[in-house]
């Protein structure tokens, strides 16, 4: 599904360069549950981002679906993680001014769909988070649990194959985080979700598939 | 898409009381200004009411005399007028007047009443159109026989009589000398200060004024032409004429006597070497860009730092698929939206405002409308406001990296 080839990430400032990337190749199969794990500033949500089209690589090639994606134009870039791709984020990322329902249908405001369809869906990928009594709310009259919990619904509306998570549970309790943790596992048990999950916690990255390490920028394990 | 464009933004505006009310602020008073300032001006230039044919029509309002140590500026003298001007061939018709800015006292039940008179030939009325509310104006004959009559304003009539149906043939006294009312007018704003006065009567009447033999004395003439391709031929006769005019004394080696359209000699600044035109257009065209420049500066200021503060939805956004061209028109509709709510709430402003001028009679006679026209540019002005200030910074956000726009918080 994803095909990482010889990835590099050099980042320059005006005095250093940052490796934060070395040669990473990954192979990250359709439905699997794959966990990034490592210390900070060892690159992980630099991978993340690259996988998710968010950051360019330096060096290498990211072949989803046995598309290429280097010469994709900021149109097409942004039509392919429309369709195809779903982002969590540490910090949730939820926009302010929005209501709750407002904010899980932002995906489908660009793609084609009725106000009524994005209304409906969007209630039910509330429902699948069990917020279904809070869409009225402003993101700011909730808890962290609650928010990642939008955020997930705004990451599983559009029906991405791929989900992209960085650090979903970094900012929660732990009960609050293994309720945010089974909603993923649940998600891609049932619905086949292939998801990338970036996280510190070795609790949640024995529920995935598979563990990657990252090292200084090197894979190693 | 629009439609969610218009959702976005009212939630925007809605959540970010502070900044829209800032904004809007901004916006709508510096368009009620323009706007109440346009219906002035337009209302002073625009109102031909009672000269119709302003645009065949020249006049001669201003005298200036030079010499060497001595300079001397003001109005012709009838003397001078009649002399000169009256004289021409090519008008159609030439009135002379007395300029306006003449006032006595009058007395109605021991109370004081201040009014406006000025002294008219029988042509006055034929040149100008006035509205009559009662009665007529008074004829070549009478004005020749120095007749005790007059024609007063609508204004005085209500304030000499009070509310009465009819005063034709009833008598007013001014400065000491009855006069009997031959006709009523409407009103003349004050701004049309050329024309503008509460009783109008023969320049017959007044013995000093006509008699003096000085150039320079409180009169005006109009030069009515056949057409308007007459109007060149009538300012070459008159300056053939005025070449052979004599210097009124030694002192002078030089003099300036313009037959001029009515916007000139409306705005006459009396120097003889620039017209009072340009002057008072640029001036009009400076003050339009500093007052319009000001607000478009402090919204693409606001905008620019509303726009990084965004940075976060920024980045969401592109995470999920809108493309950089999307946000720009996303940024650009919300600003249209907030300016031309602006632009709403300044028409509003305006109209109320107008018509608290009016309702005031801060100035006599003058009332002021919004015309279609004024709304029309002001409108189009708040769009062009909203697209400037929207298209810079929209374009500083498109260009903002996701990665960066979401680290930044
Ligand atoms: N925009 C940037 N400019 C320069 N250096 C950067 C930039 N972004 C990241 N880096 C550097 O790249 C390296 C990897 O950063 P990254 O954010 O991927 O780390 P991380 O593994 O996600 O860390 P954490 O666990 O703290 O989130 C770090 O050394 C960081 O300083
Ligand atoms: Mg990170």
């Amino acid at each position: 599904m994803i095909r990482l080839q010889n990835i590099e990430k050099v980042y320059r400032t005006d005095t250093v360069e940052t490796l934060a990337l070395n040669s990473i190749s990954l192979d990250i199969a359709k439905g699997e549950f794959l966990s990034i794990m490592g210390p900070s500033g060892c690159g992980k949500s630099t991978l993340l981002n690259i996988i998710g089209l968010l950051d360019i690589p330096t060096k290498g090639e990211i072949k989803i679906d046995e598309q290429k994606t280097d010469s994709l134009s900021d149109k097409q870039l942004a039509n392919f993680r429309n369709k195809k791709l779903g982002f969590i984020f540490q910090s949730y990322h939820l926009i302010n001014d929005l209501k709750v329902l407002d904010n899980v249908e932002l995906p489908l405001l660009y793609r084609e769909s009725s106000a009524k369809e994005r209304k409906d869906l969007a209630s039910e990928a509330l429902g699948k988070v069990g917020l279904s009594n809070r869409v009225k709310h402003f993101p700011t009259q909730l808890s962290g649990g609650q928010k990642q919990r939008v955020a997930i619904a705004r990451a599983i509306v559009g029906r991405p194959e791929i989900i992209l998570a960085d650090e979903p549970t970094g900012n929660l309790d732990s009960t609050m985080g293994n309720e945010v943790m089974d909603i993923l596992l649940n998600l891609n048990k049932s619905d086949g979700t292939t998801i990338v999950m970036v996280t510190h916690d070795e609790n949640m990255a024995k529920k995935t598939h598979r563990l990657v390490r990252l090292f200084d920028g090197s894979q190693v394990q | 898409m629009l439609k969610n464009y218009f959702k976005i933004a009212i939630a925007v505006l809605k959540r970010r009381k502070f900044f829209t009310f800032i904004s809007l602020f901004g916006i709508s008073f510096t368009l009620t200004i323009m706007m109440v300032l346009a219906a002035f001006i337009e209302n002073v230039i625009g109102n031909d009411y009672p000269d119709r044919k302003r645009d065949r029509s020249l006049y001669i309002t201003s005298m200036e005399e030079r010499g060497k140590n001595a300079m001397s500026s003001g109005s012709p003298s009838f003397y001078f007028l009649n002399k000169y001007a009256a004289t021409l061939k090519t008008p159609a018709k030439i009135s002379i007047c007395s300029n306006g800015g003449n006032s006595t006292n009058t007395y109605v039940n021991n109370k004081k009443i201040a009014i406006n008179y000025k002294y008219t030939d029988a042509n006055y009325w034929d040149i100008l159109e006035y509205d009559f509310v009662e009665g007529k104006a008074f004829d070549a004959q009478q004005v020749k026989n120095g007749e005790h009559v007059a024609v007063i304003s609508e204004g005085l009539k209500k304030e000499y009589f009070g509310d009465i149906p009819s005063v034709v043939g009833k008598y007013i006294e001014a400065d000491n000398v009855q006069y009997r009312i031959s006709g009523v007018v409407k009103n003349v704003p004050i701004t049309t200060y050329m024309l503008y006065s509460d009783i109008y009567i023969p320049y017959t009447v007044s013995k000093i004024d006509y008699l003096n033999k000085d150039y320079q004395g409180g009169y005006i003439a109009i030069l009515l032409a056949a057409s308007k391709a007459d109007l060149q031929k009538i300012s070459n006769e008159y300056d053939d004429v005025m070449k052979r005019v004599p210097m009124e004394n030694k002192d002078f080696d030089h003099m300036n006597c313009r037959a001029e359209s009515y916007m000139r000699s409306f705005l006459n600044t009396g120097n003889e070497d620039s017209s009072g035109l340009t002057e008072a257009l640029t001036a009009i065209g400076v003050f339009t860009l500093i007052v319009m420049l000001l607000p478009t500066i402090n919204l693409i200021n606001i905008n620019v730092t509303r726009i990084m503060e965004r940075s976060s939805e920024i980045g969401v956004r592109k995470a999920f698929g809108a493309s950089s061209k999307t946000l720009v028109y996303q940024f650009i509709v919300e600003n249209l939206i907030l300016t031309l709510l602006g632009g709403l709430i300044g028409i509003i402003l305006s109209y109320i405002i107008i018509q608290i001028i009016n309702s005031a009679d801060l100035i006599p006679y003058f009332v002021i409308k919004m015309n279609l026209m004024v709304l029309l540019i002001a409108l189009l002005i708040c769009f062009v406001f909203g697209l400037f200030s929207g298209v810079y910074p929209a374009w500083r956000m498109s260009k903002l990296n996701v990665v960066t726009a979401l680290k930044e918080q």
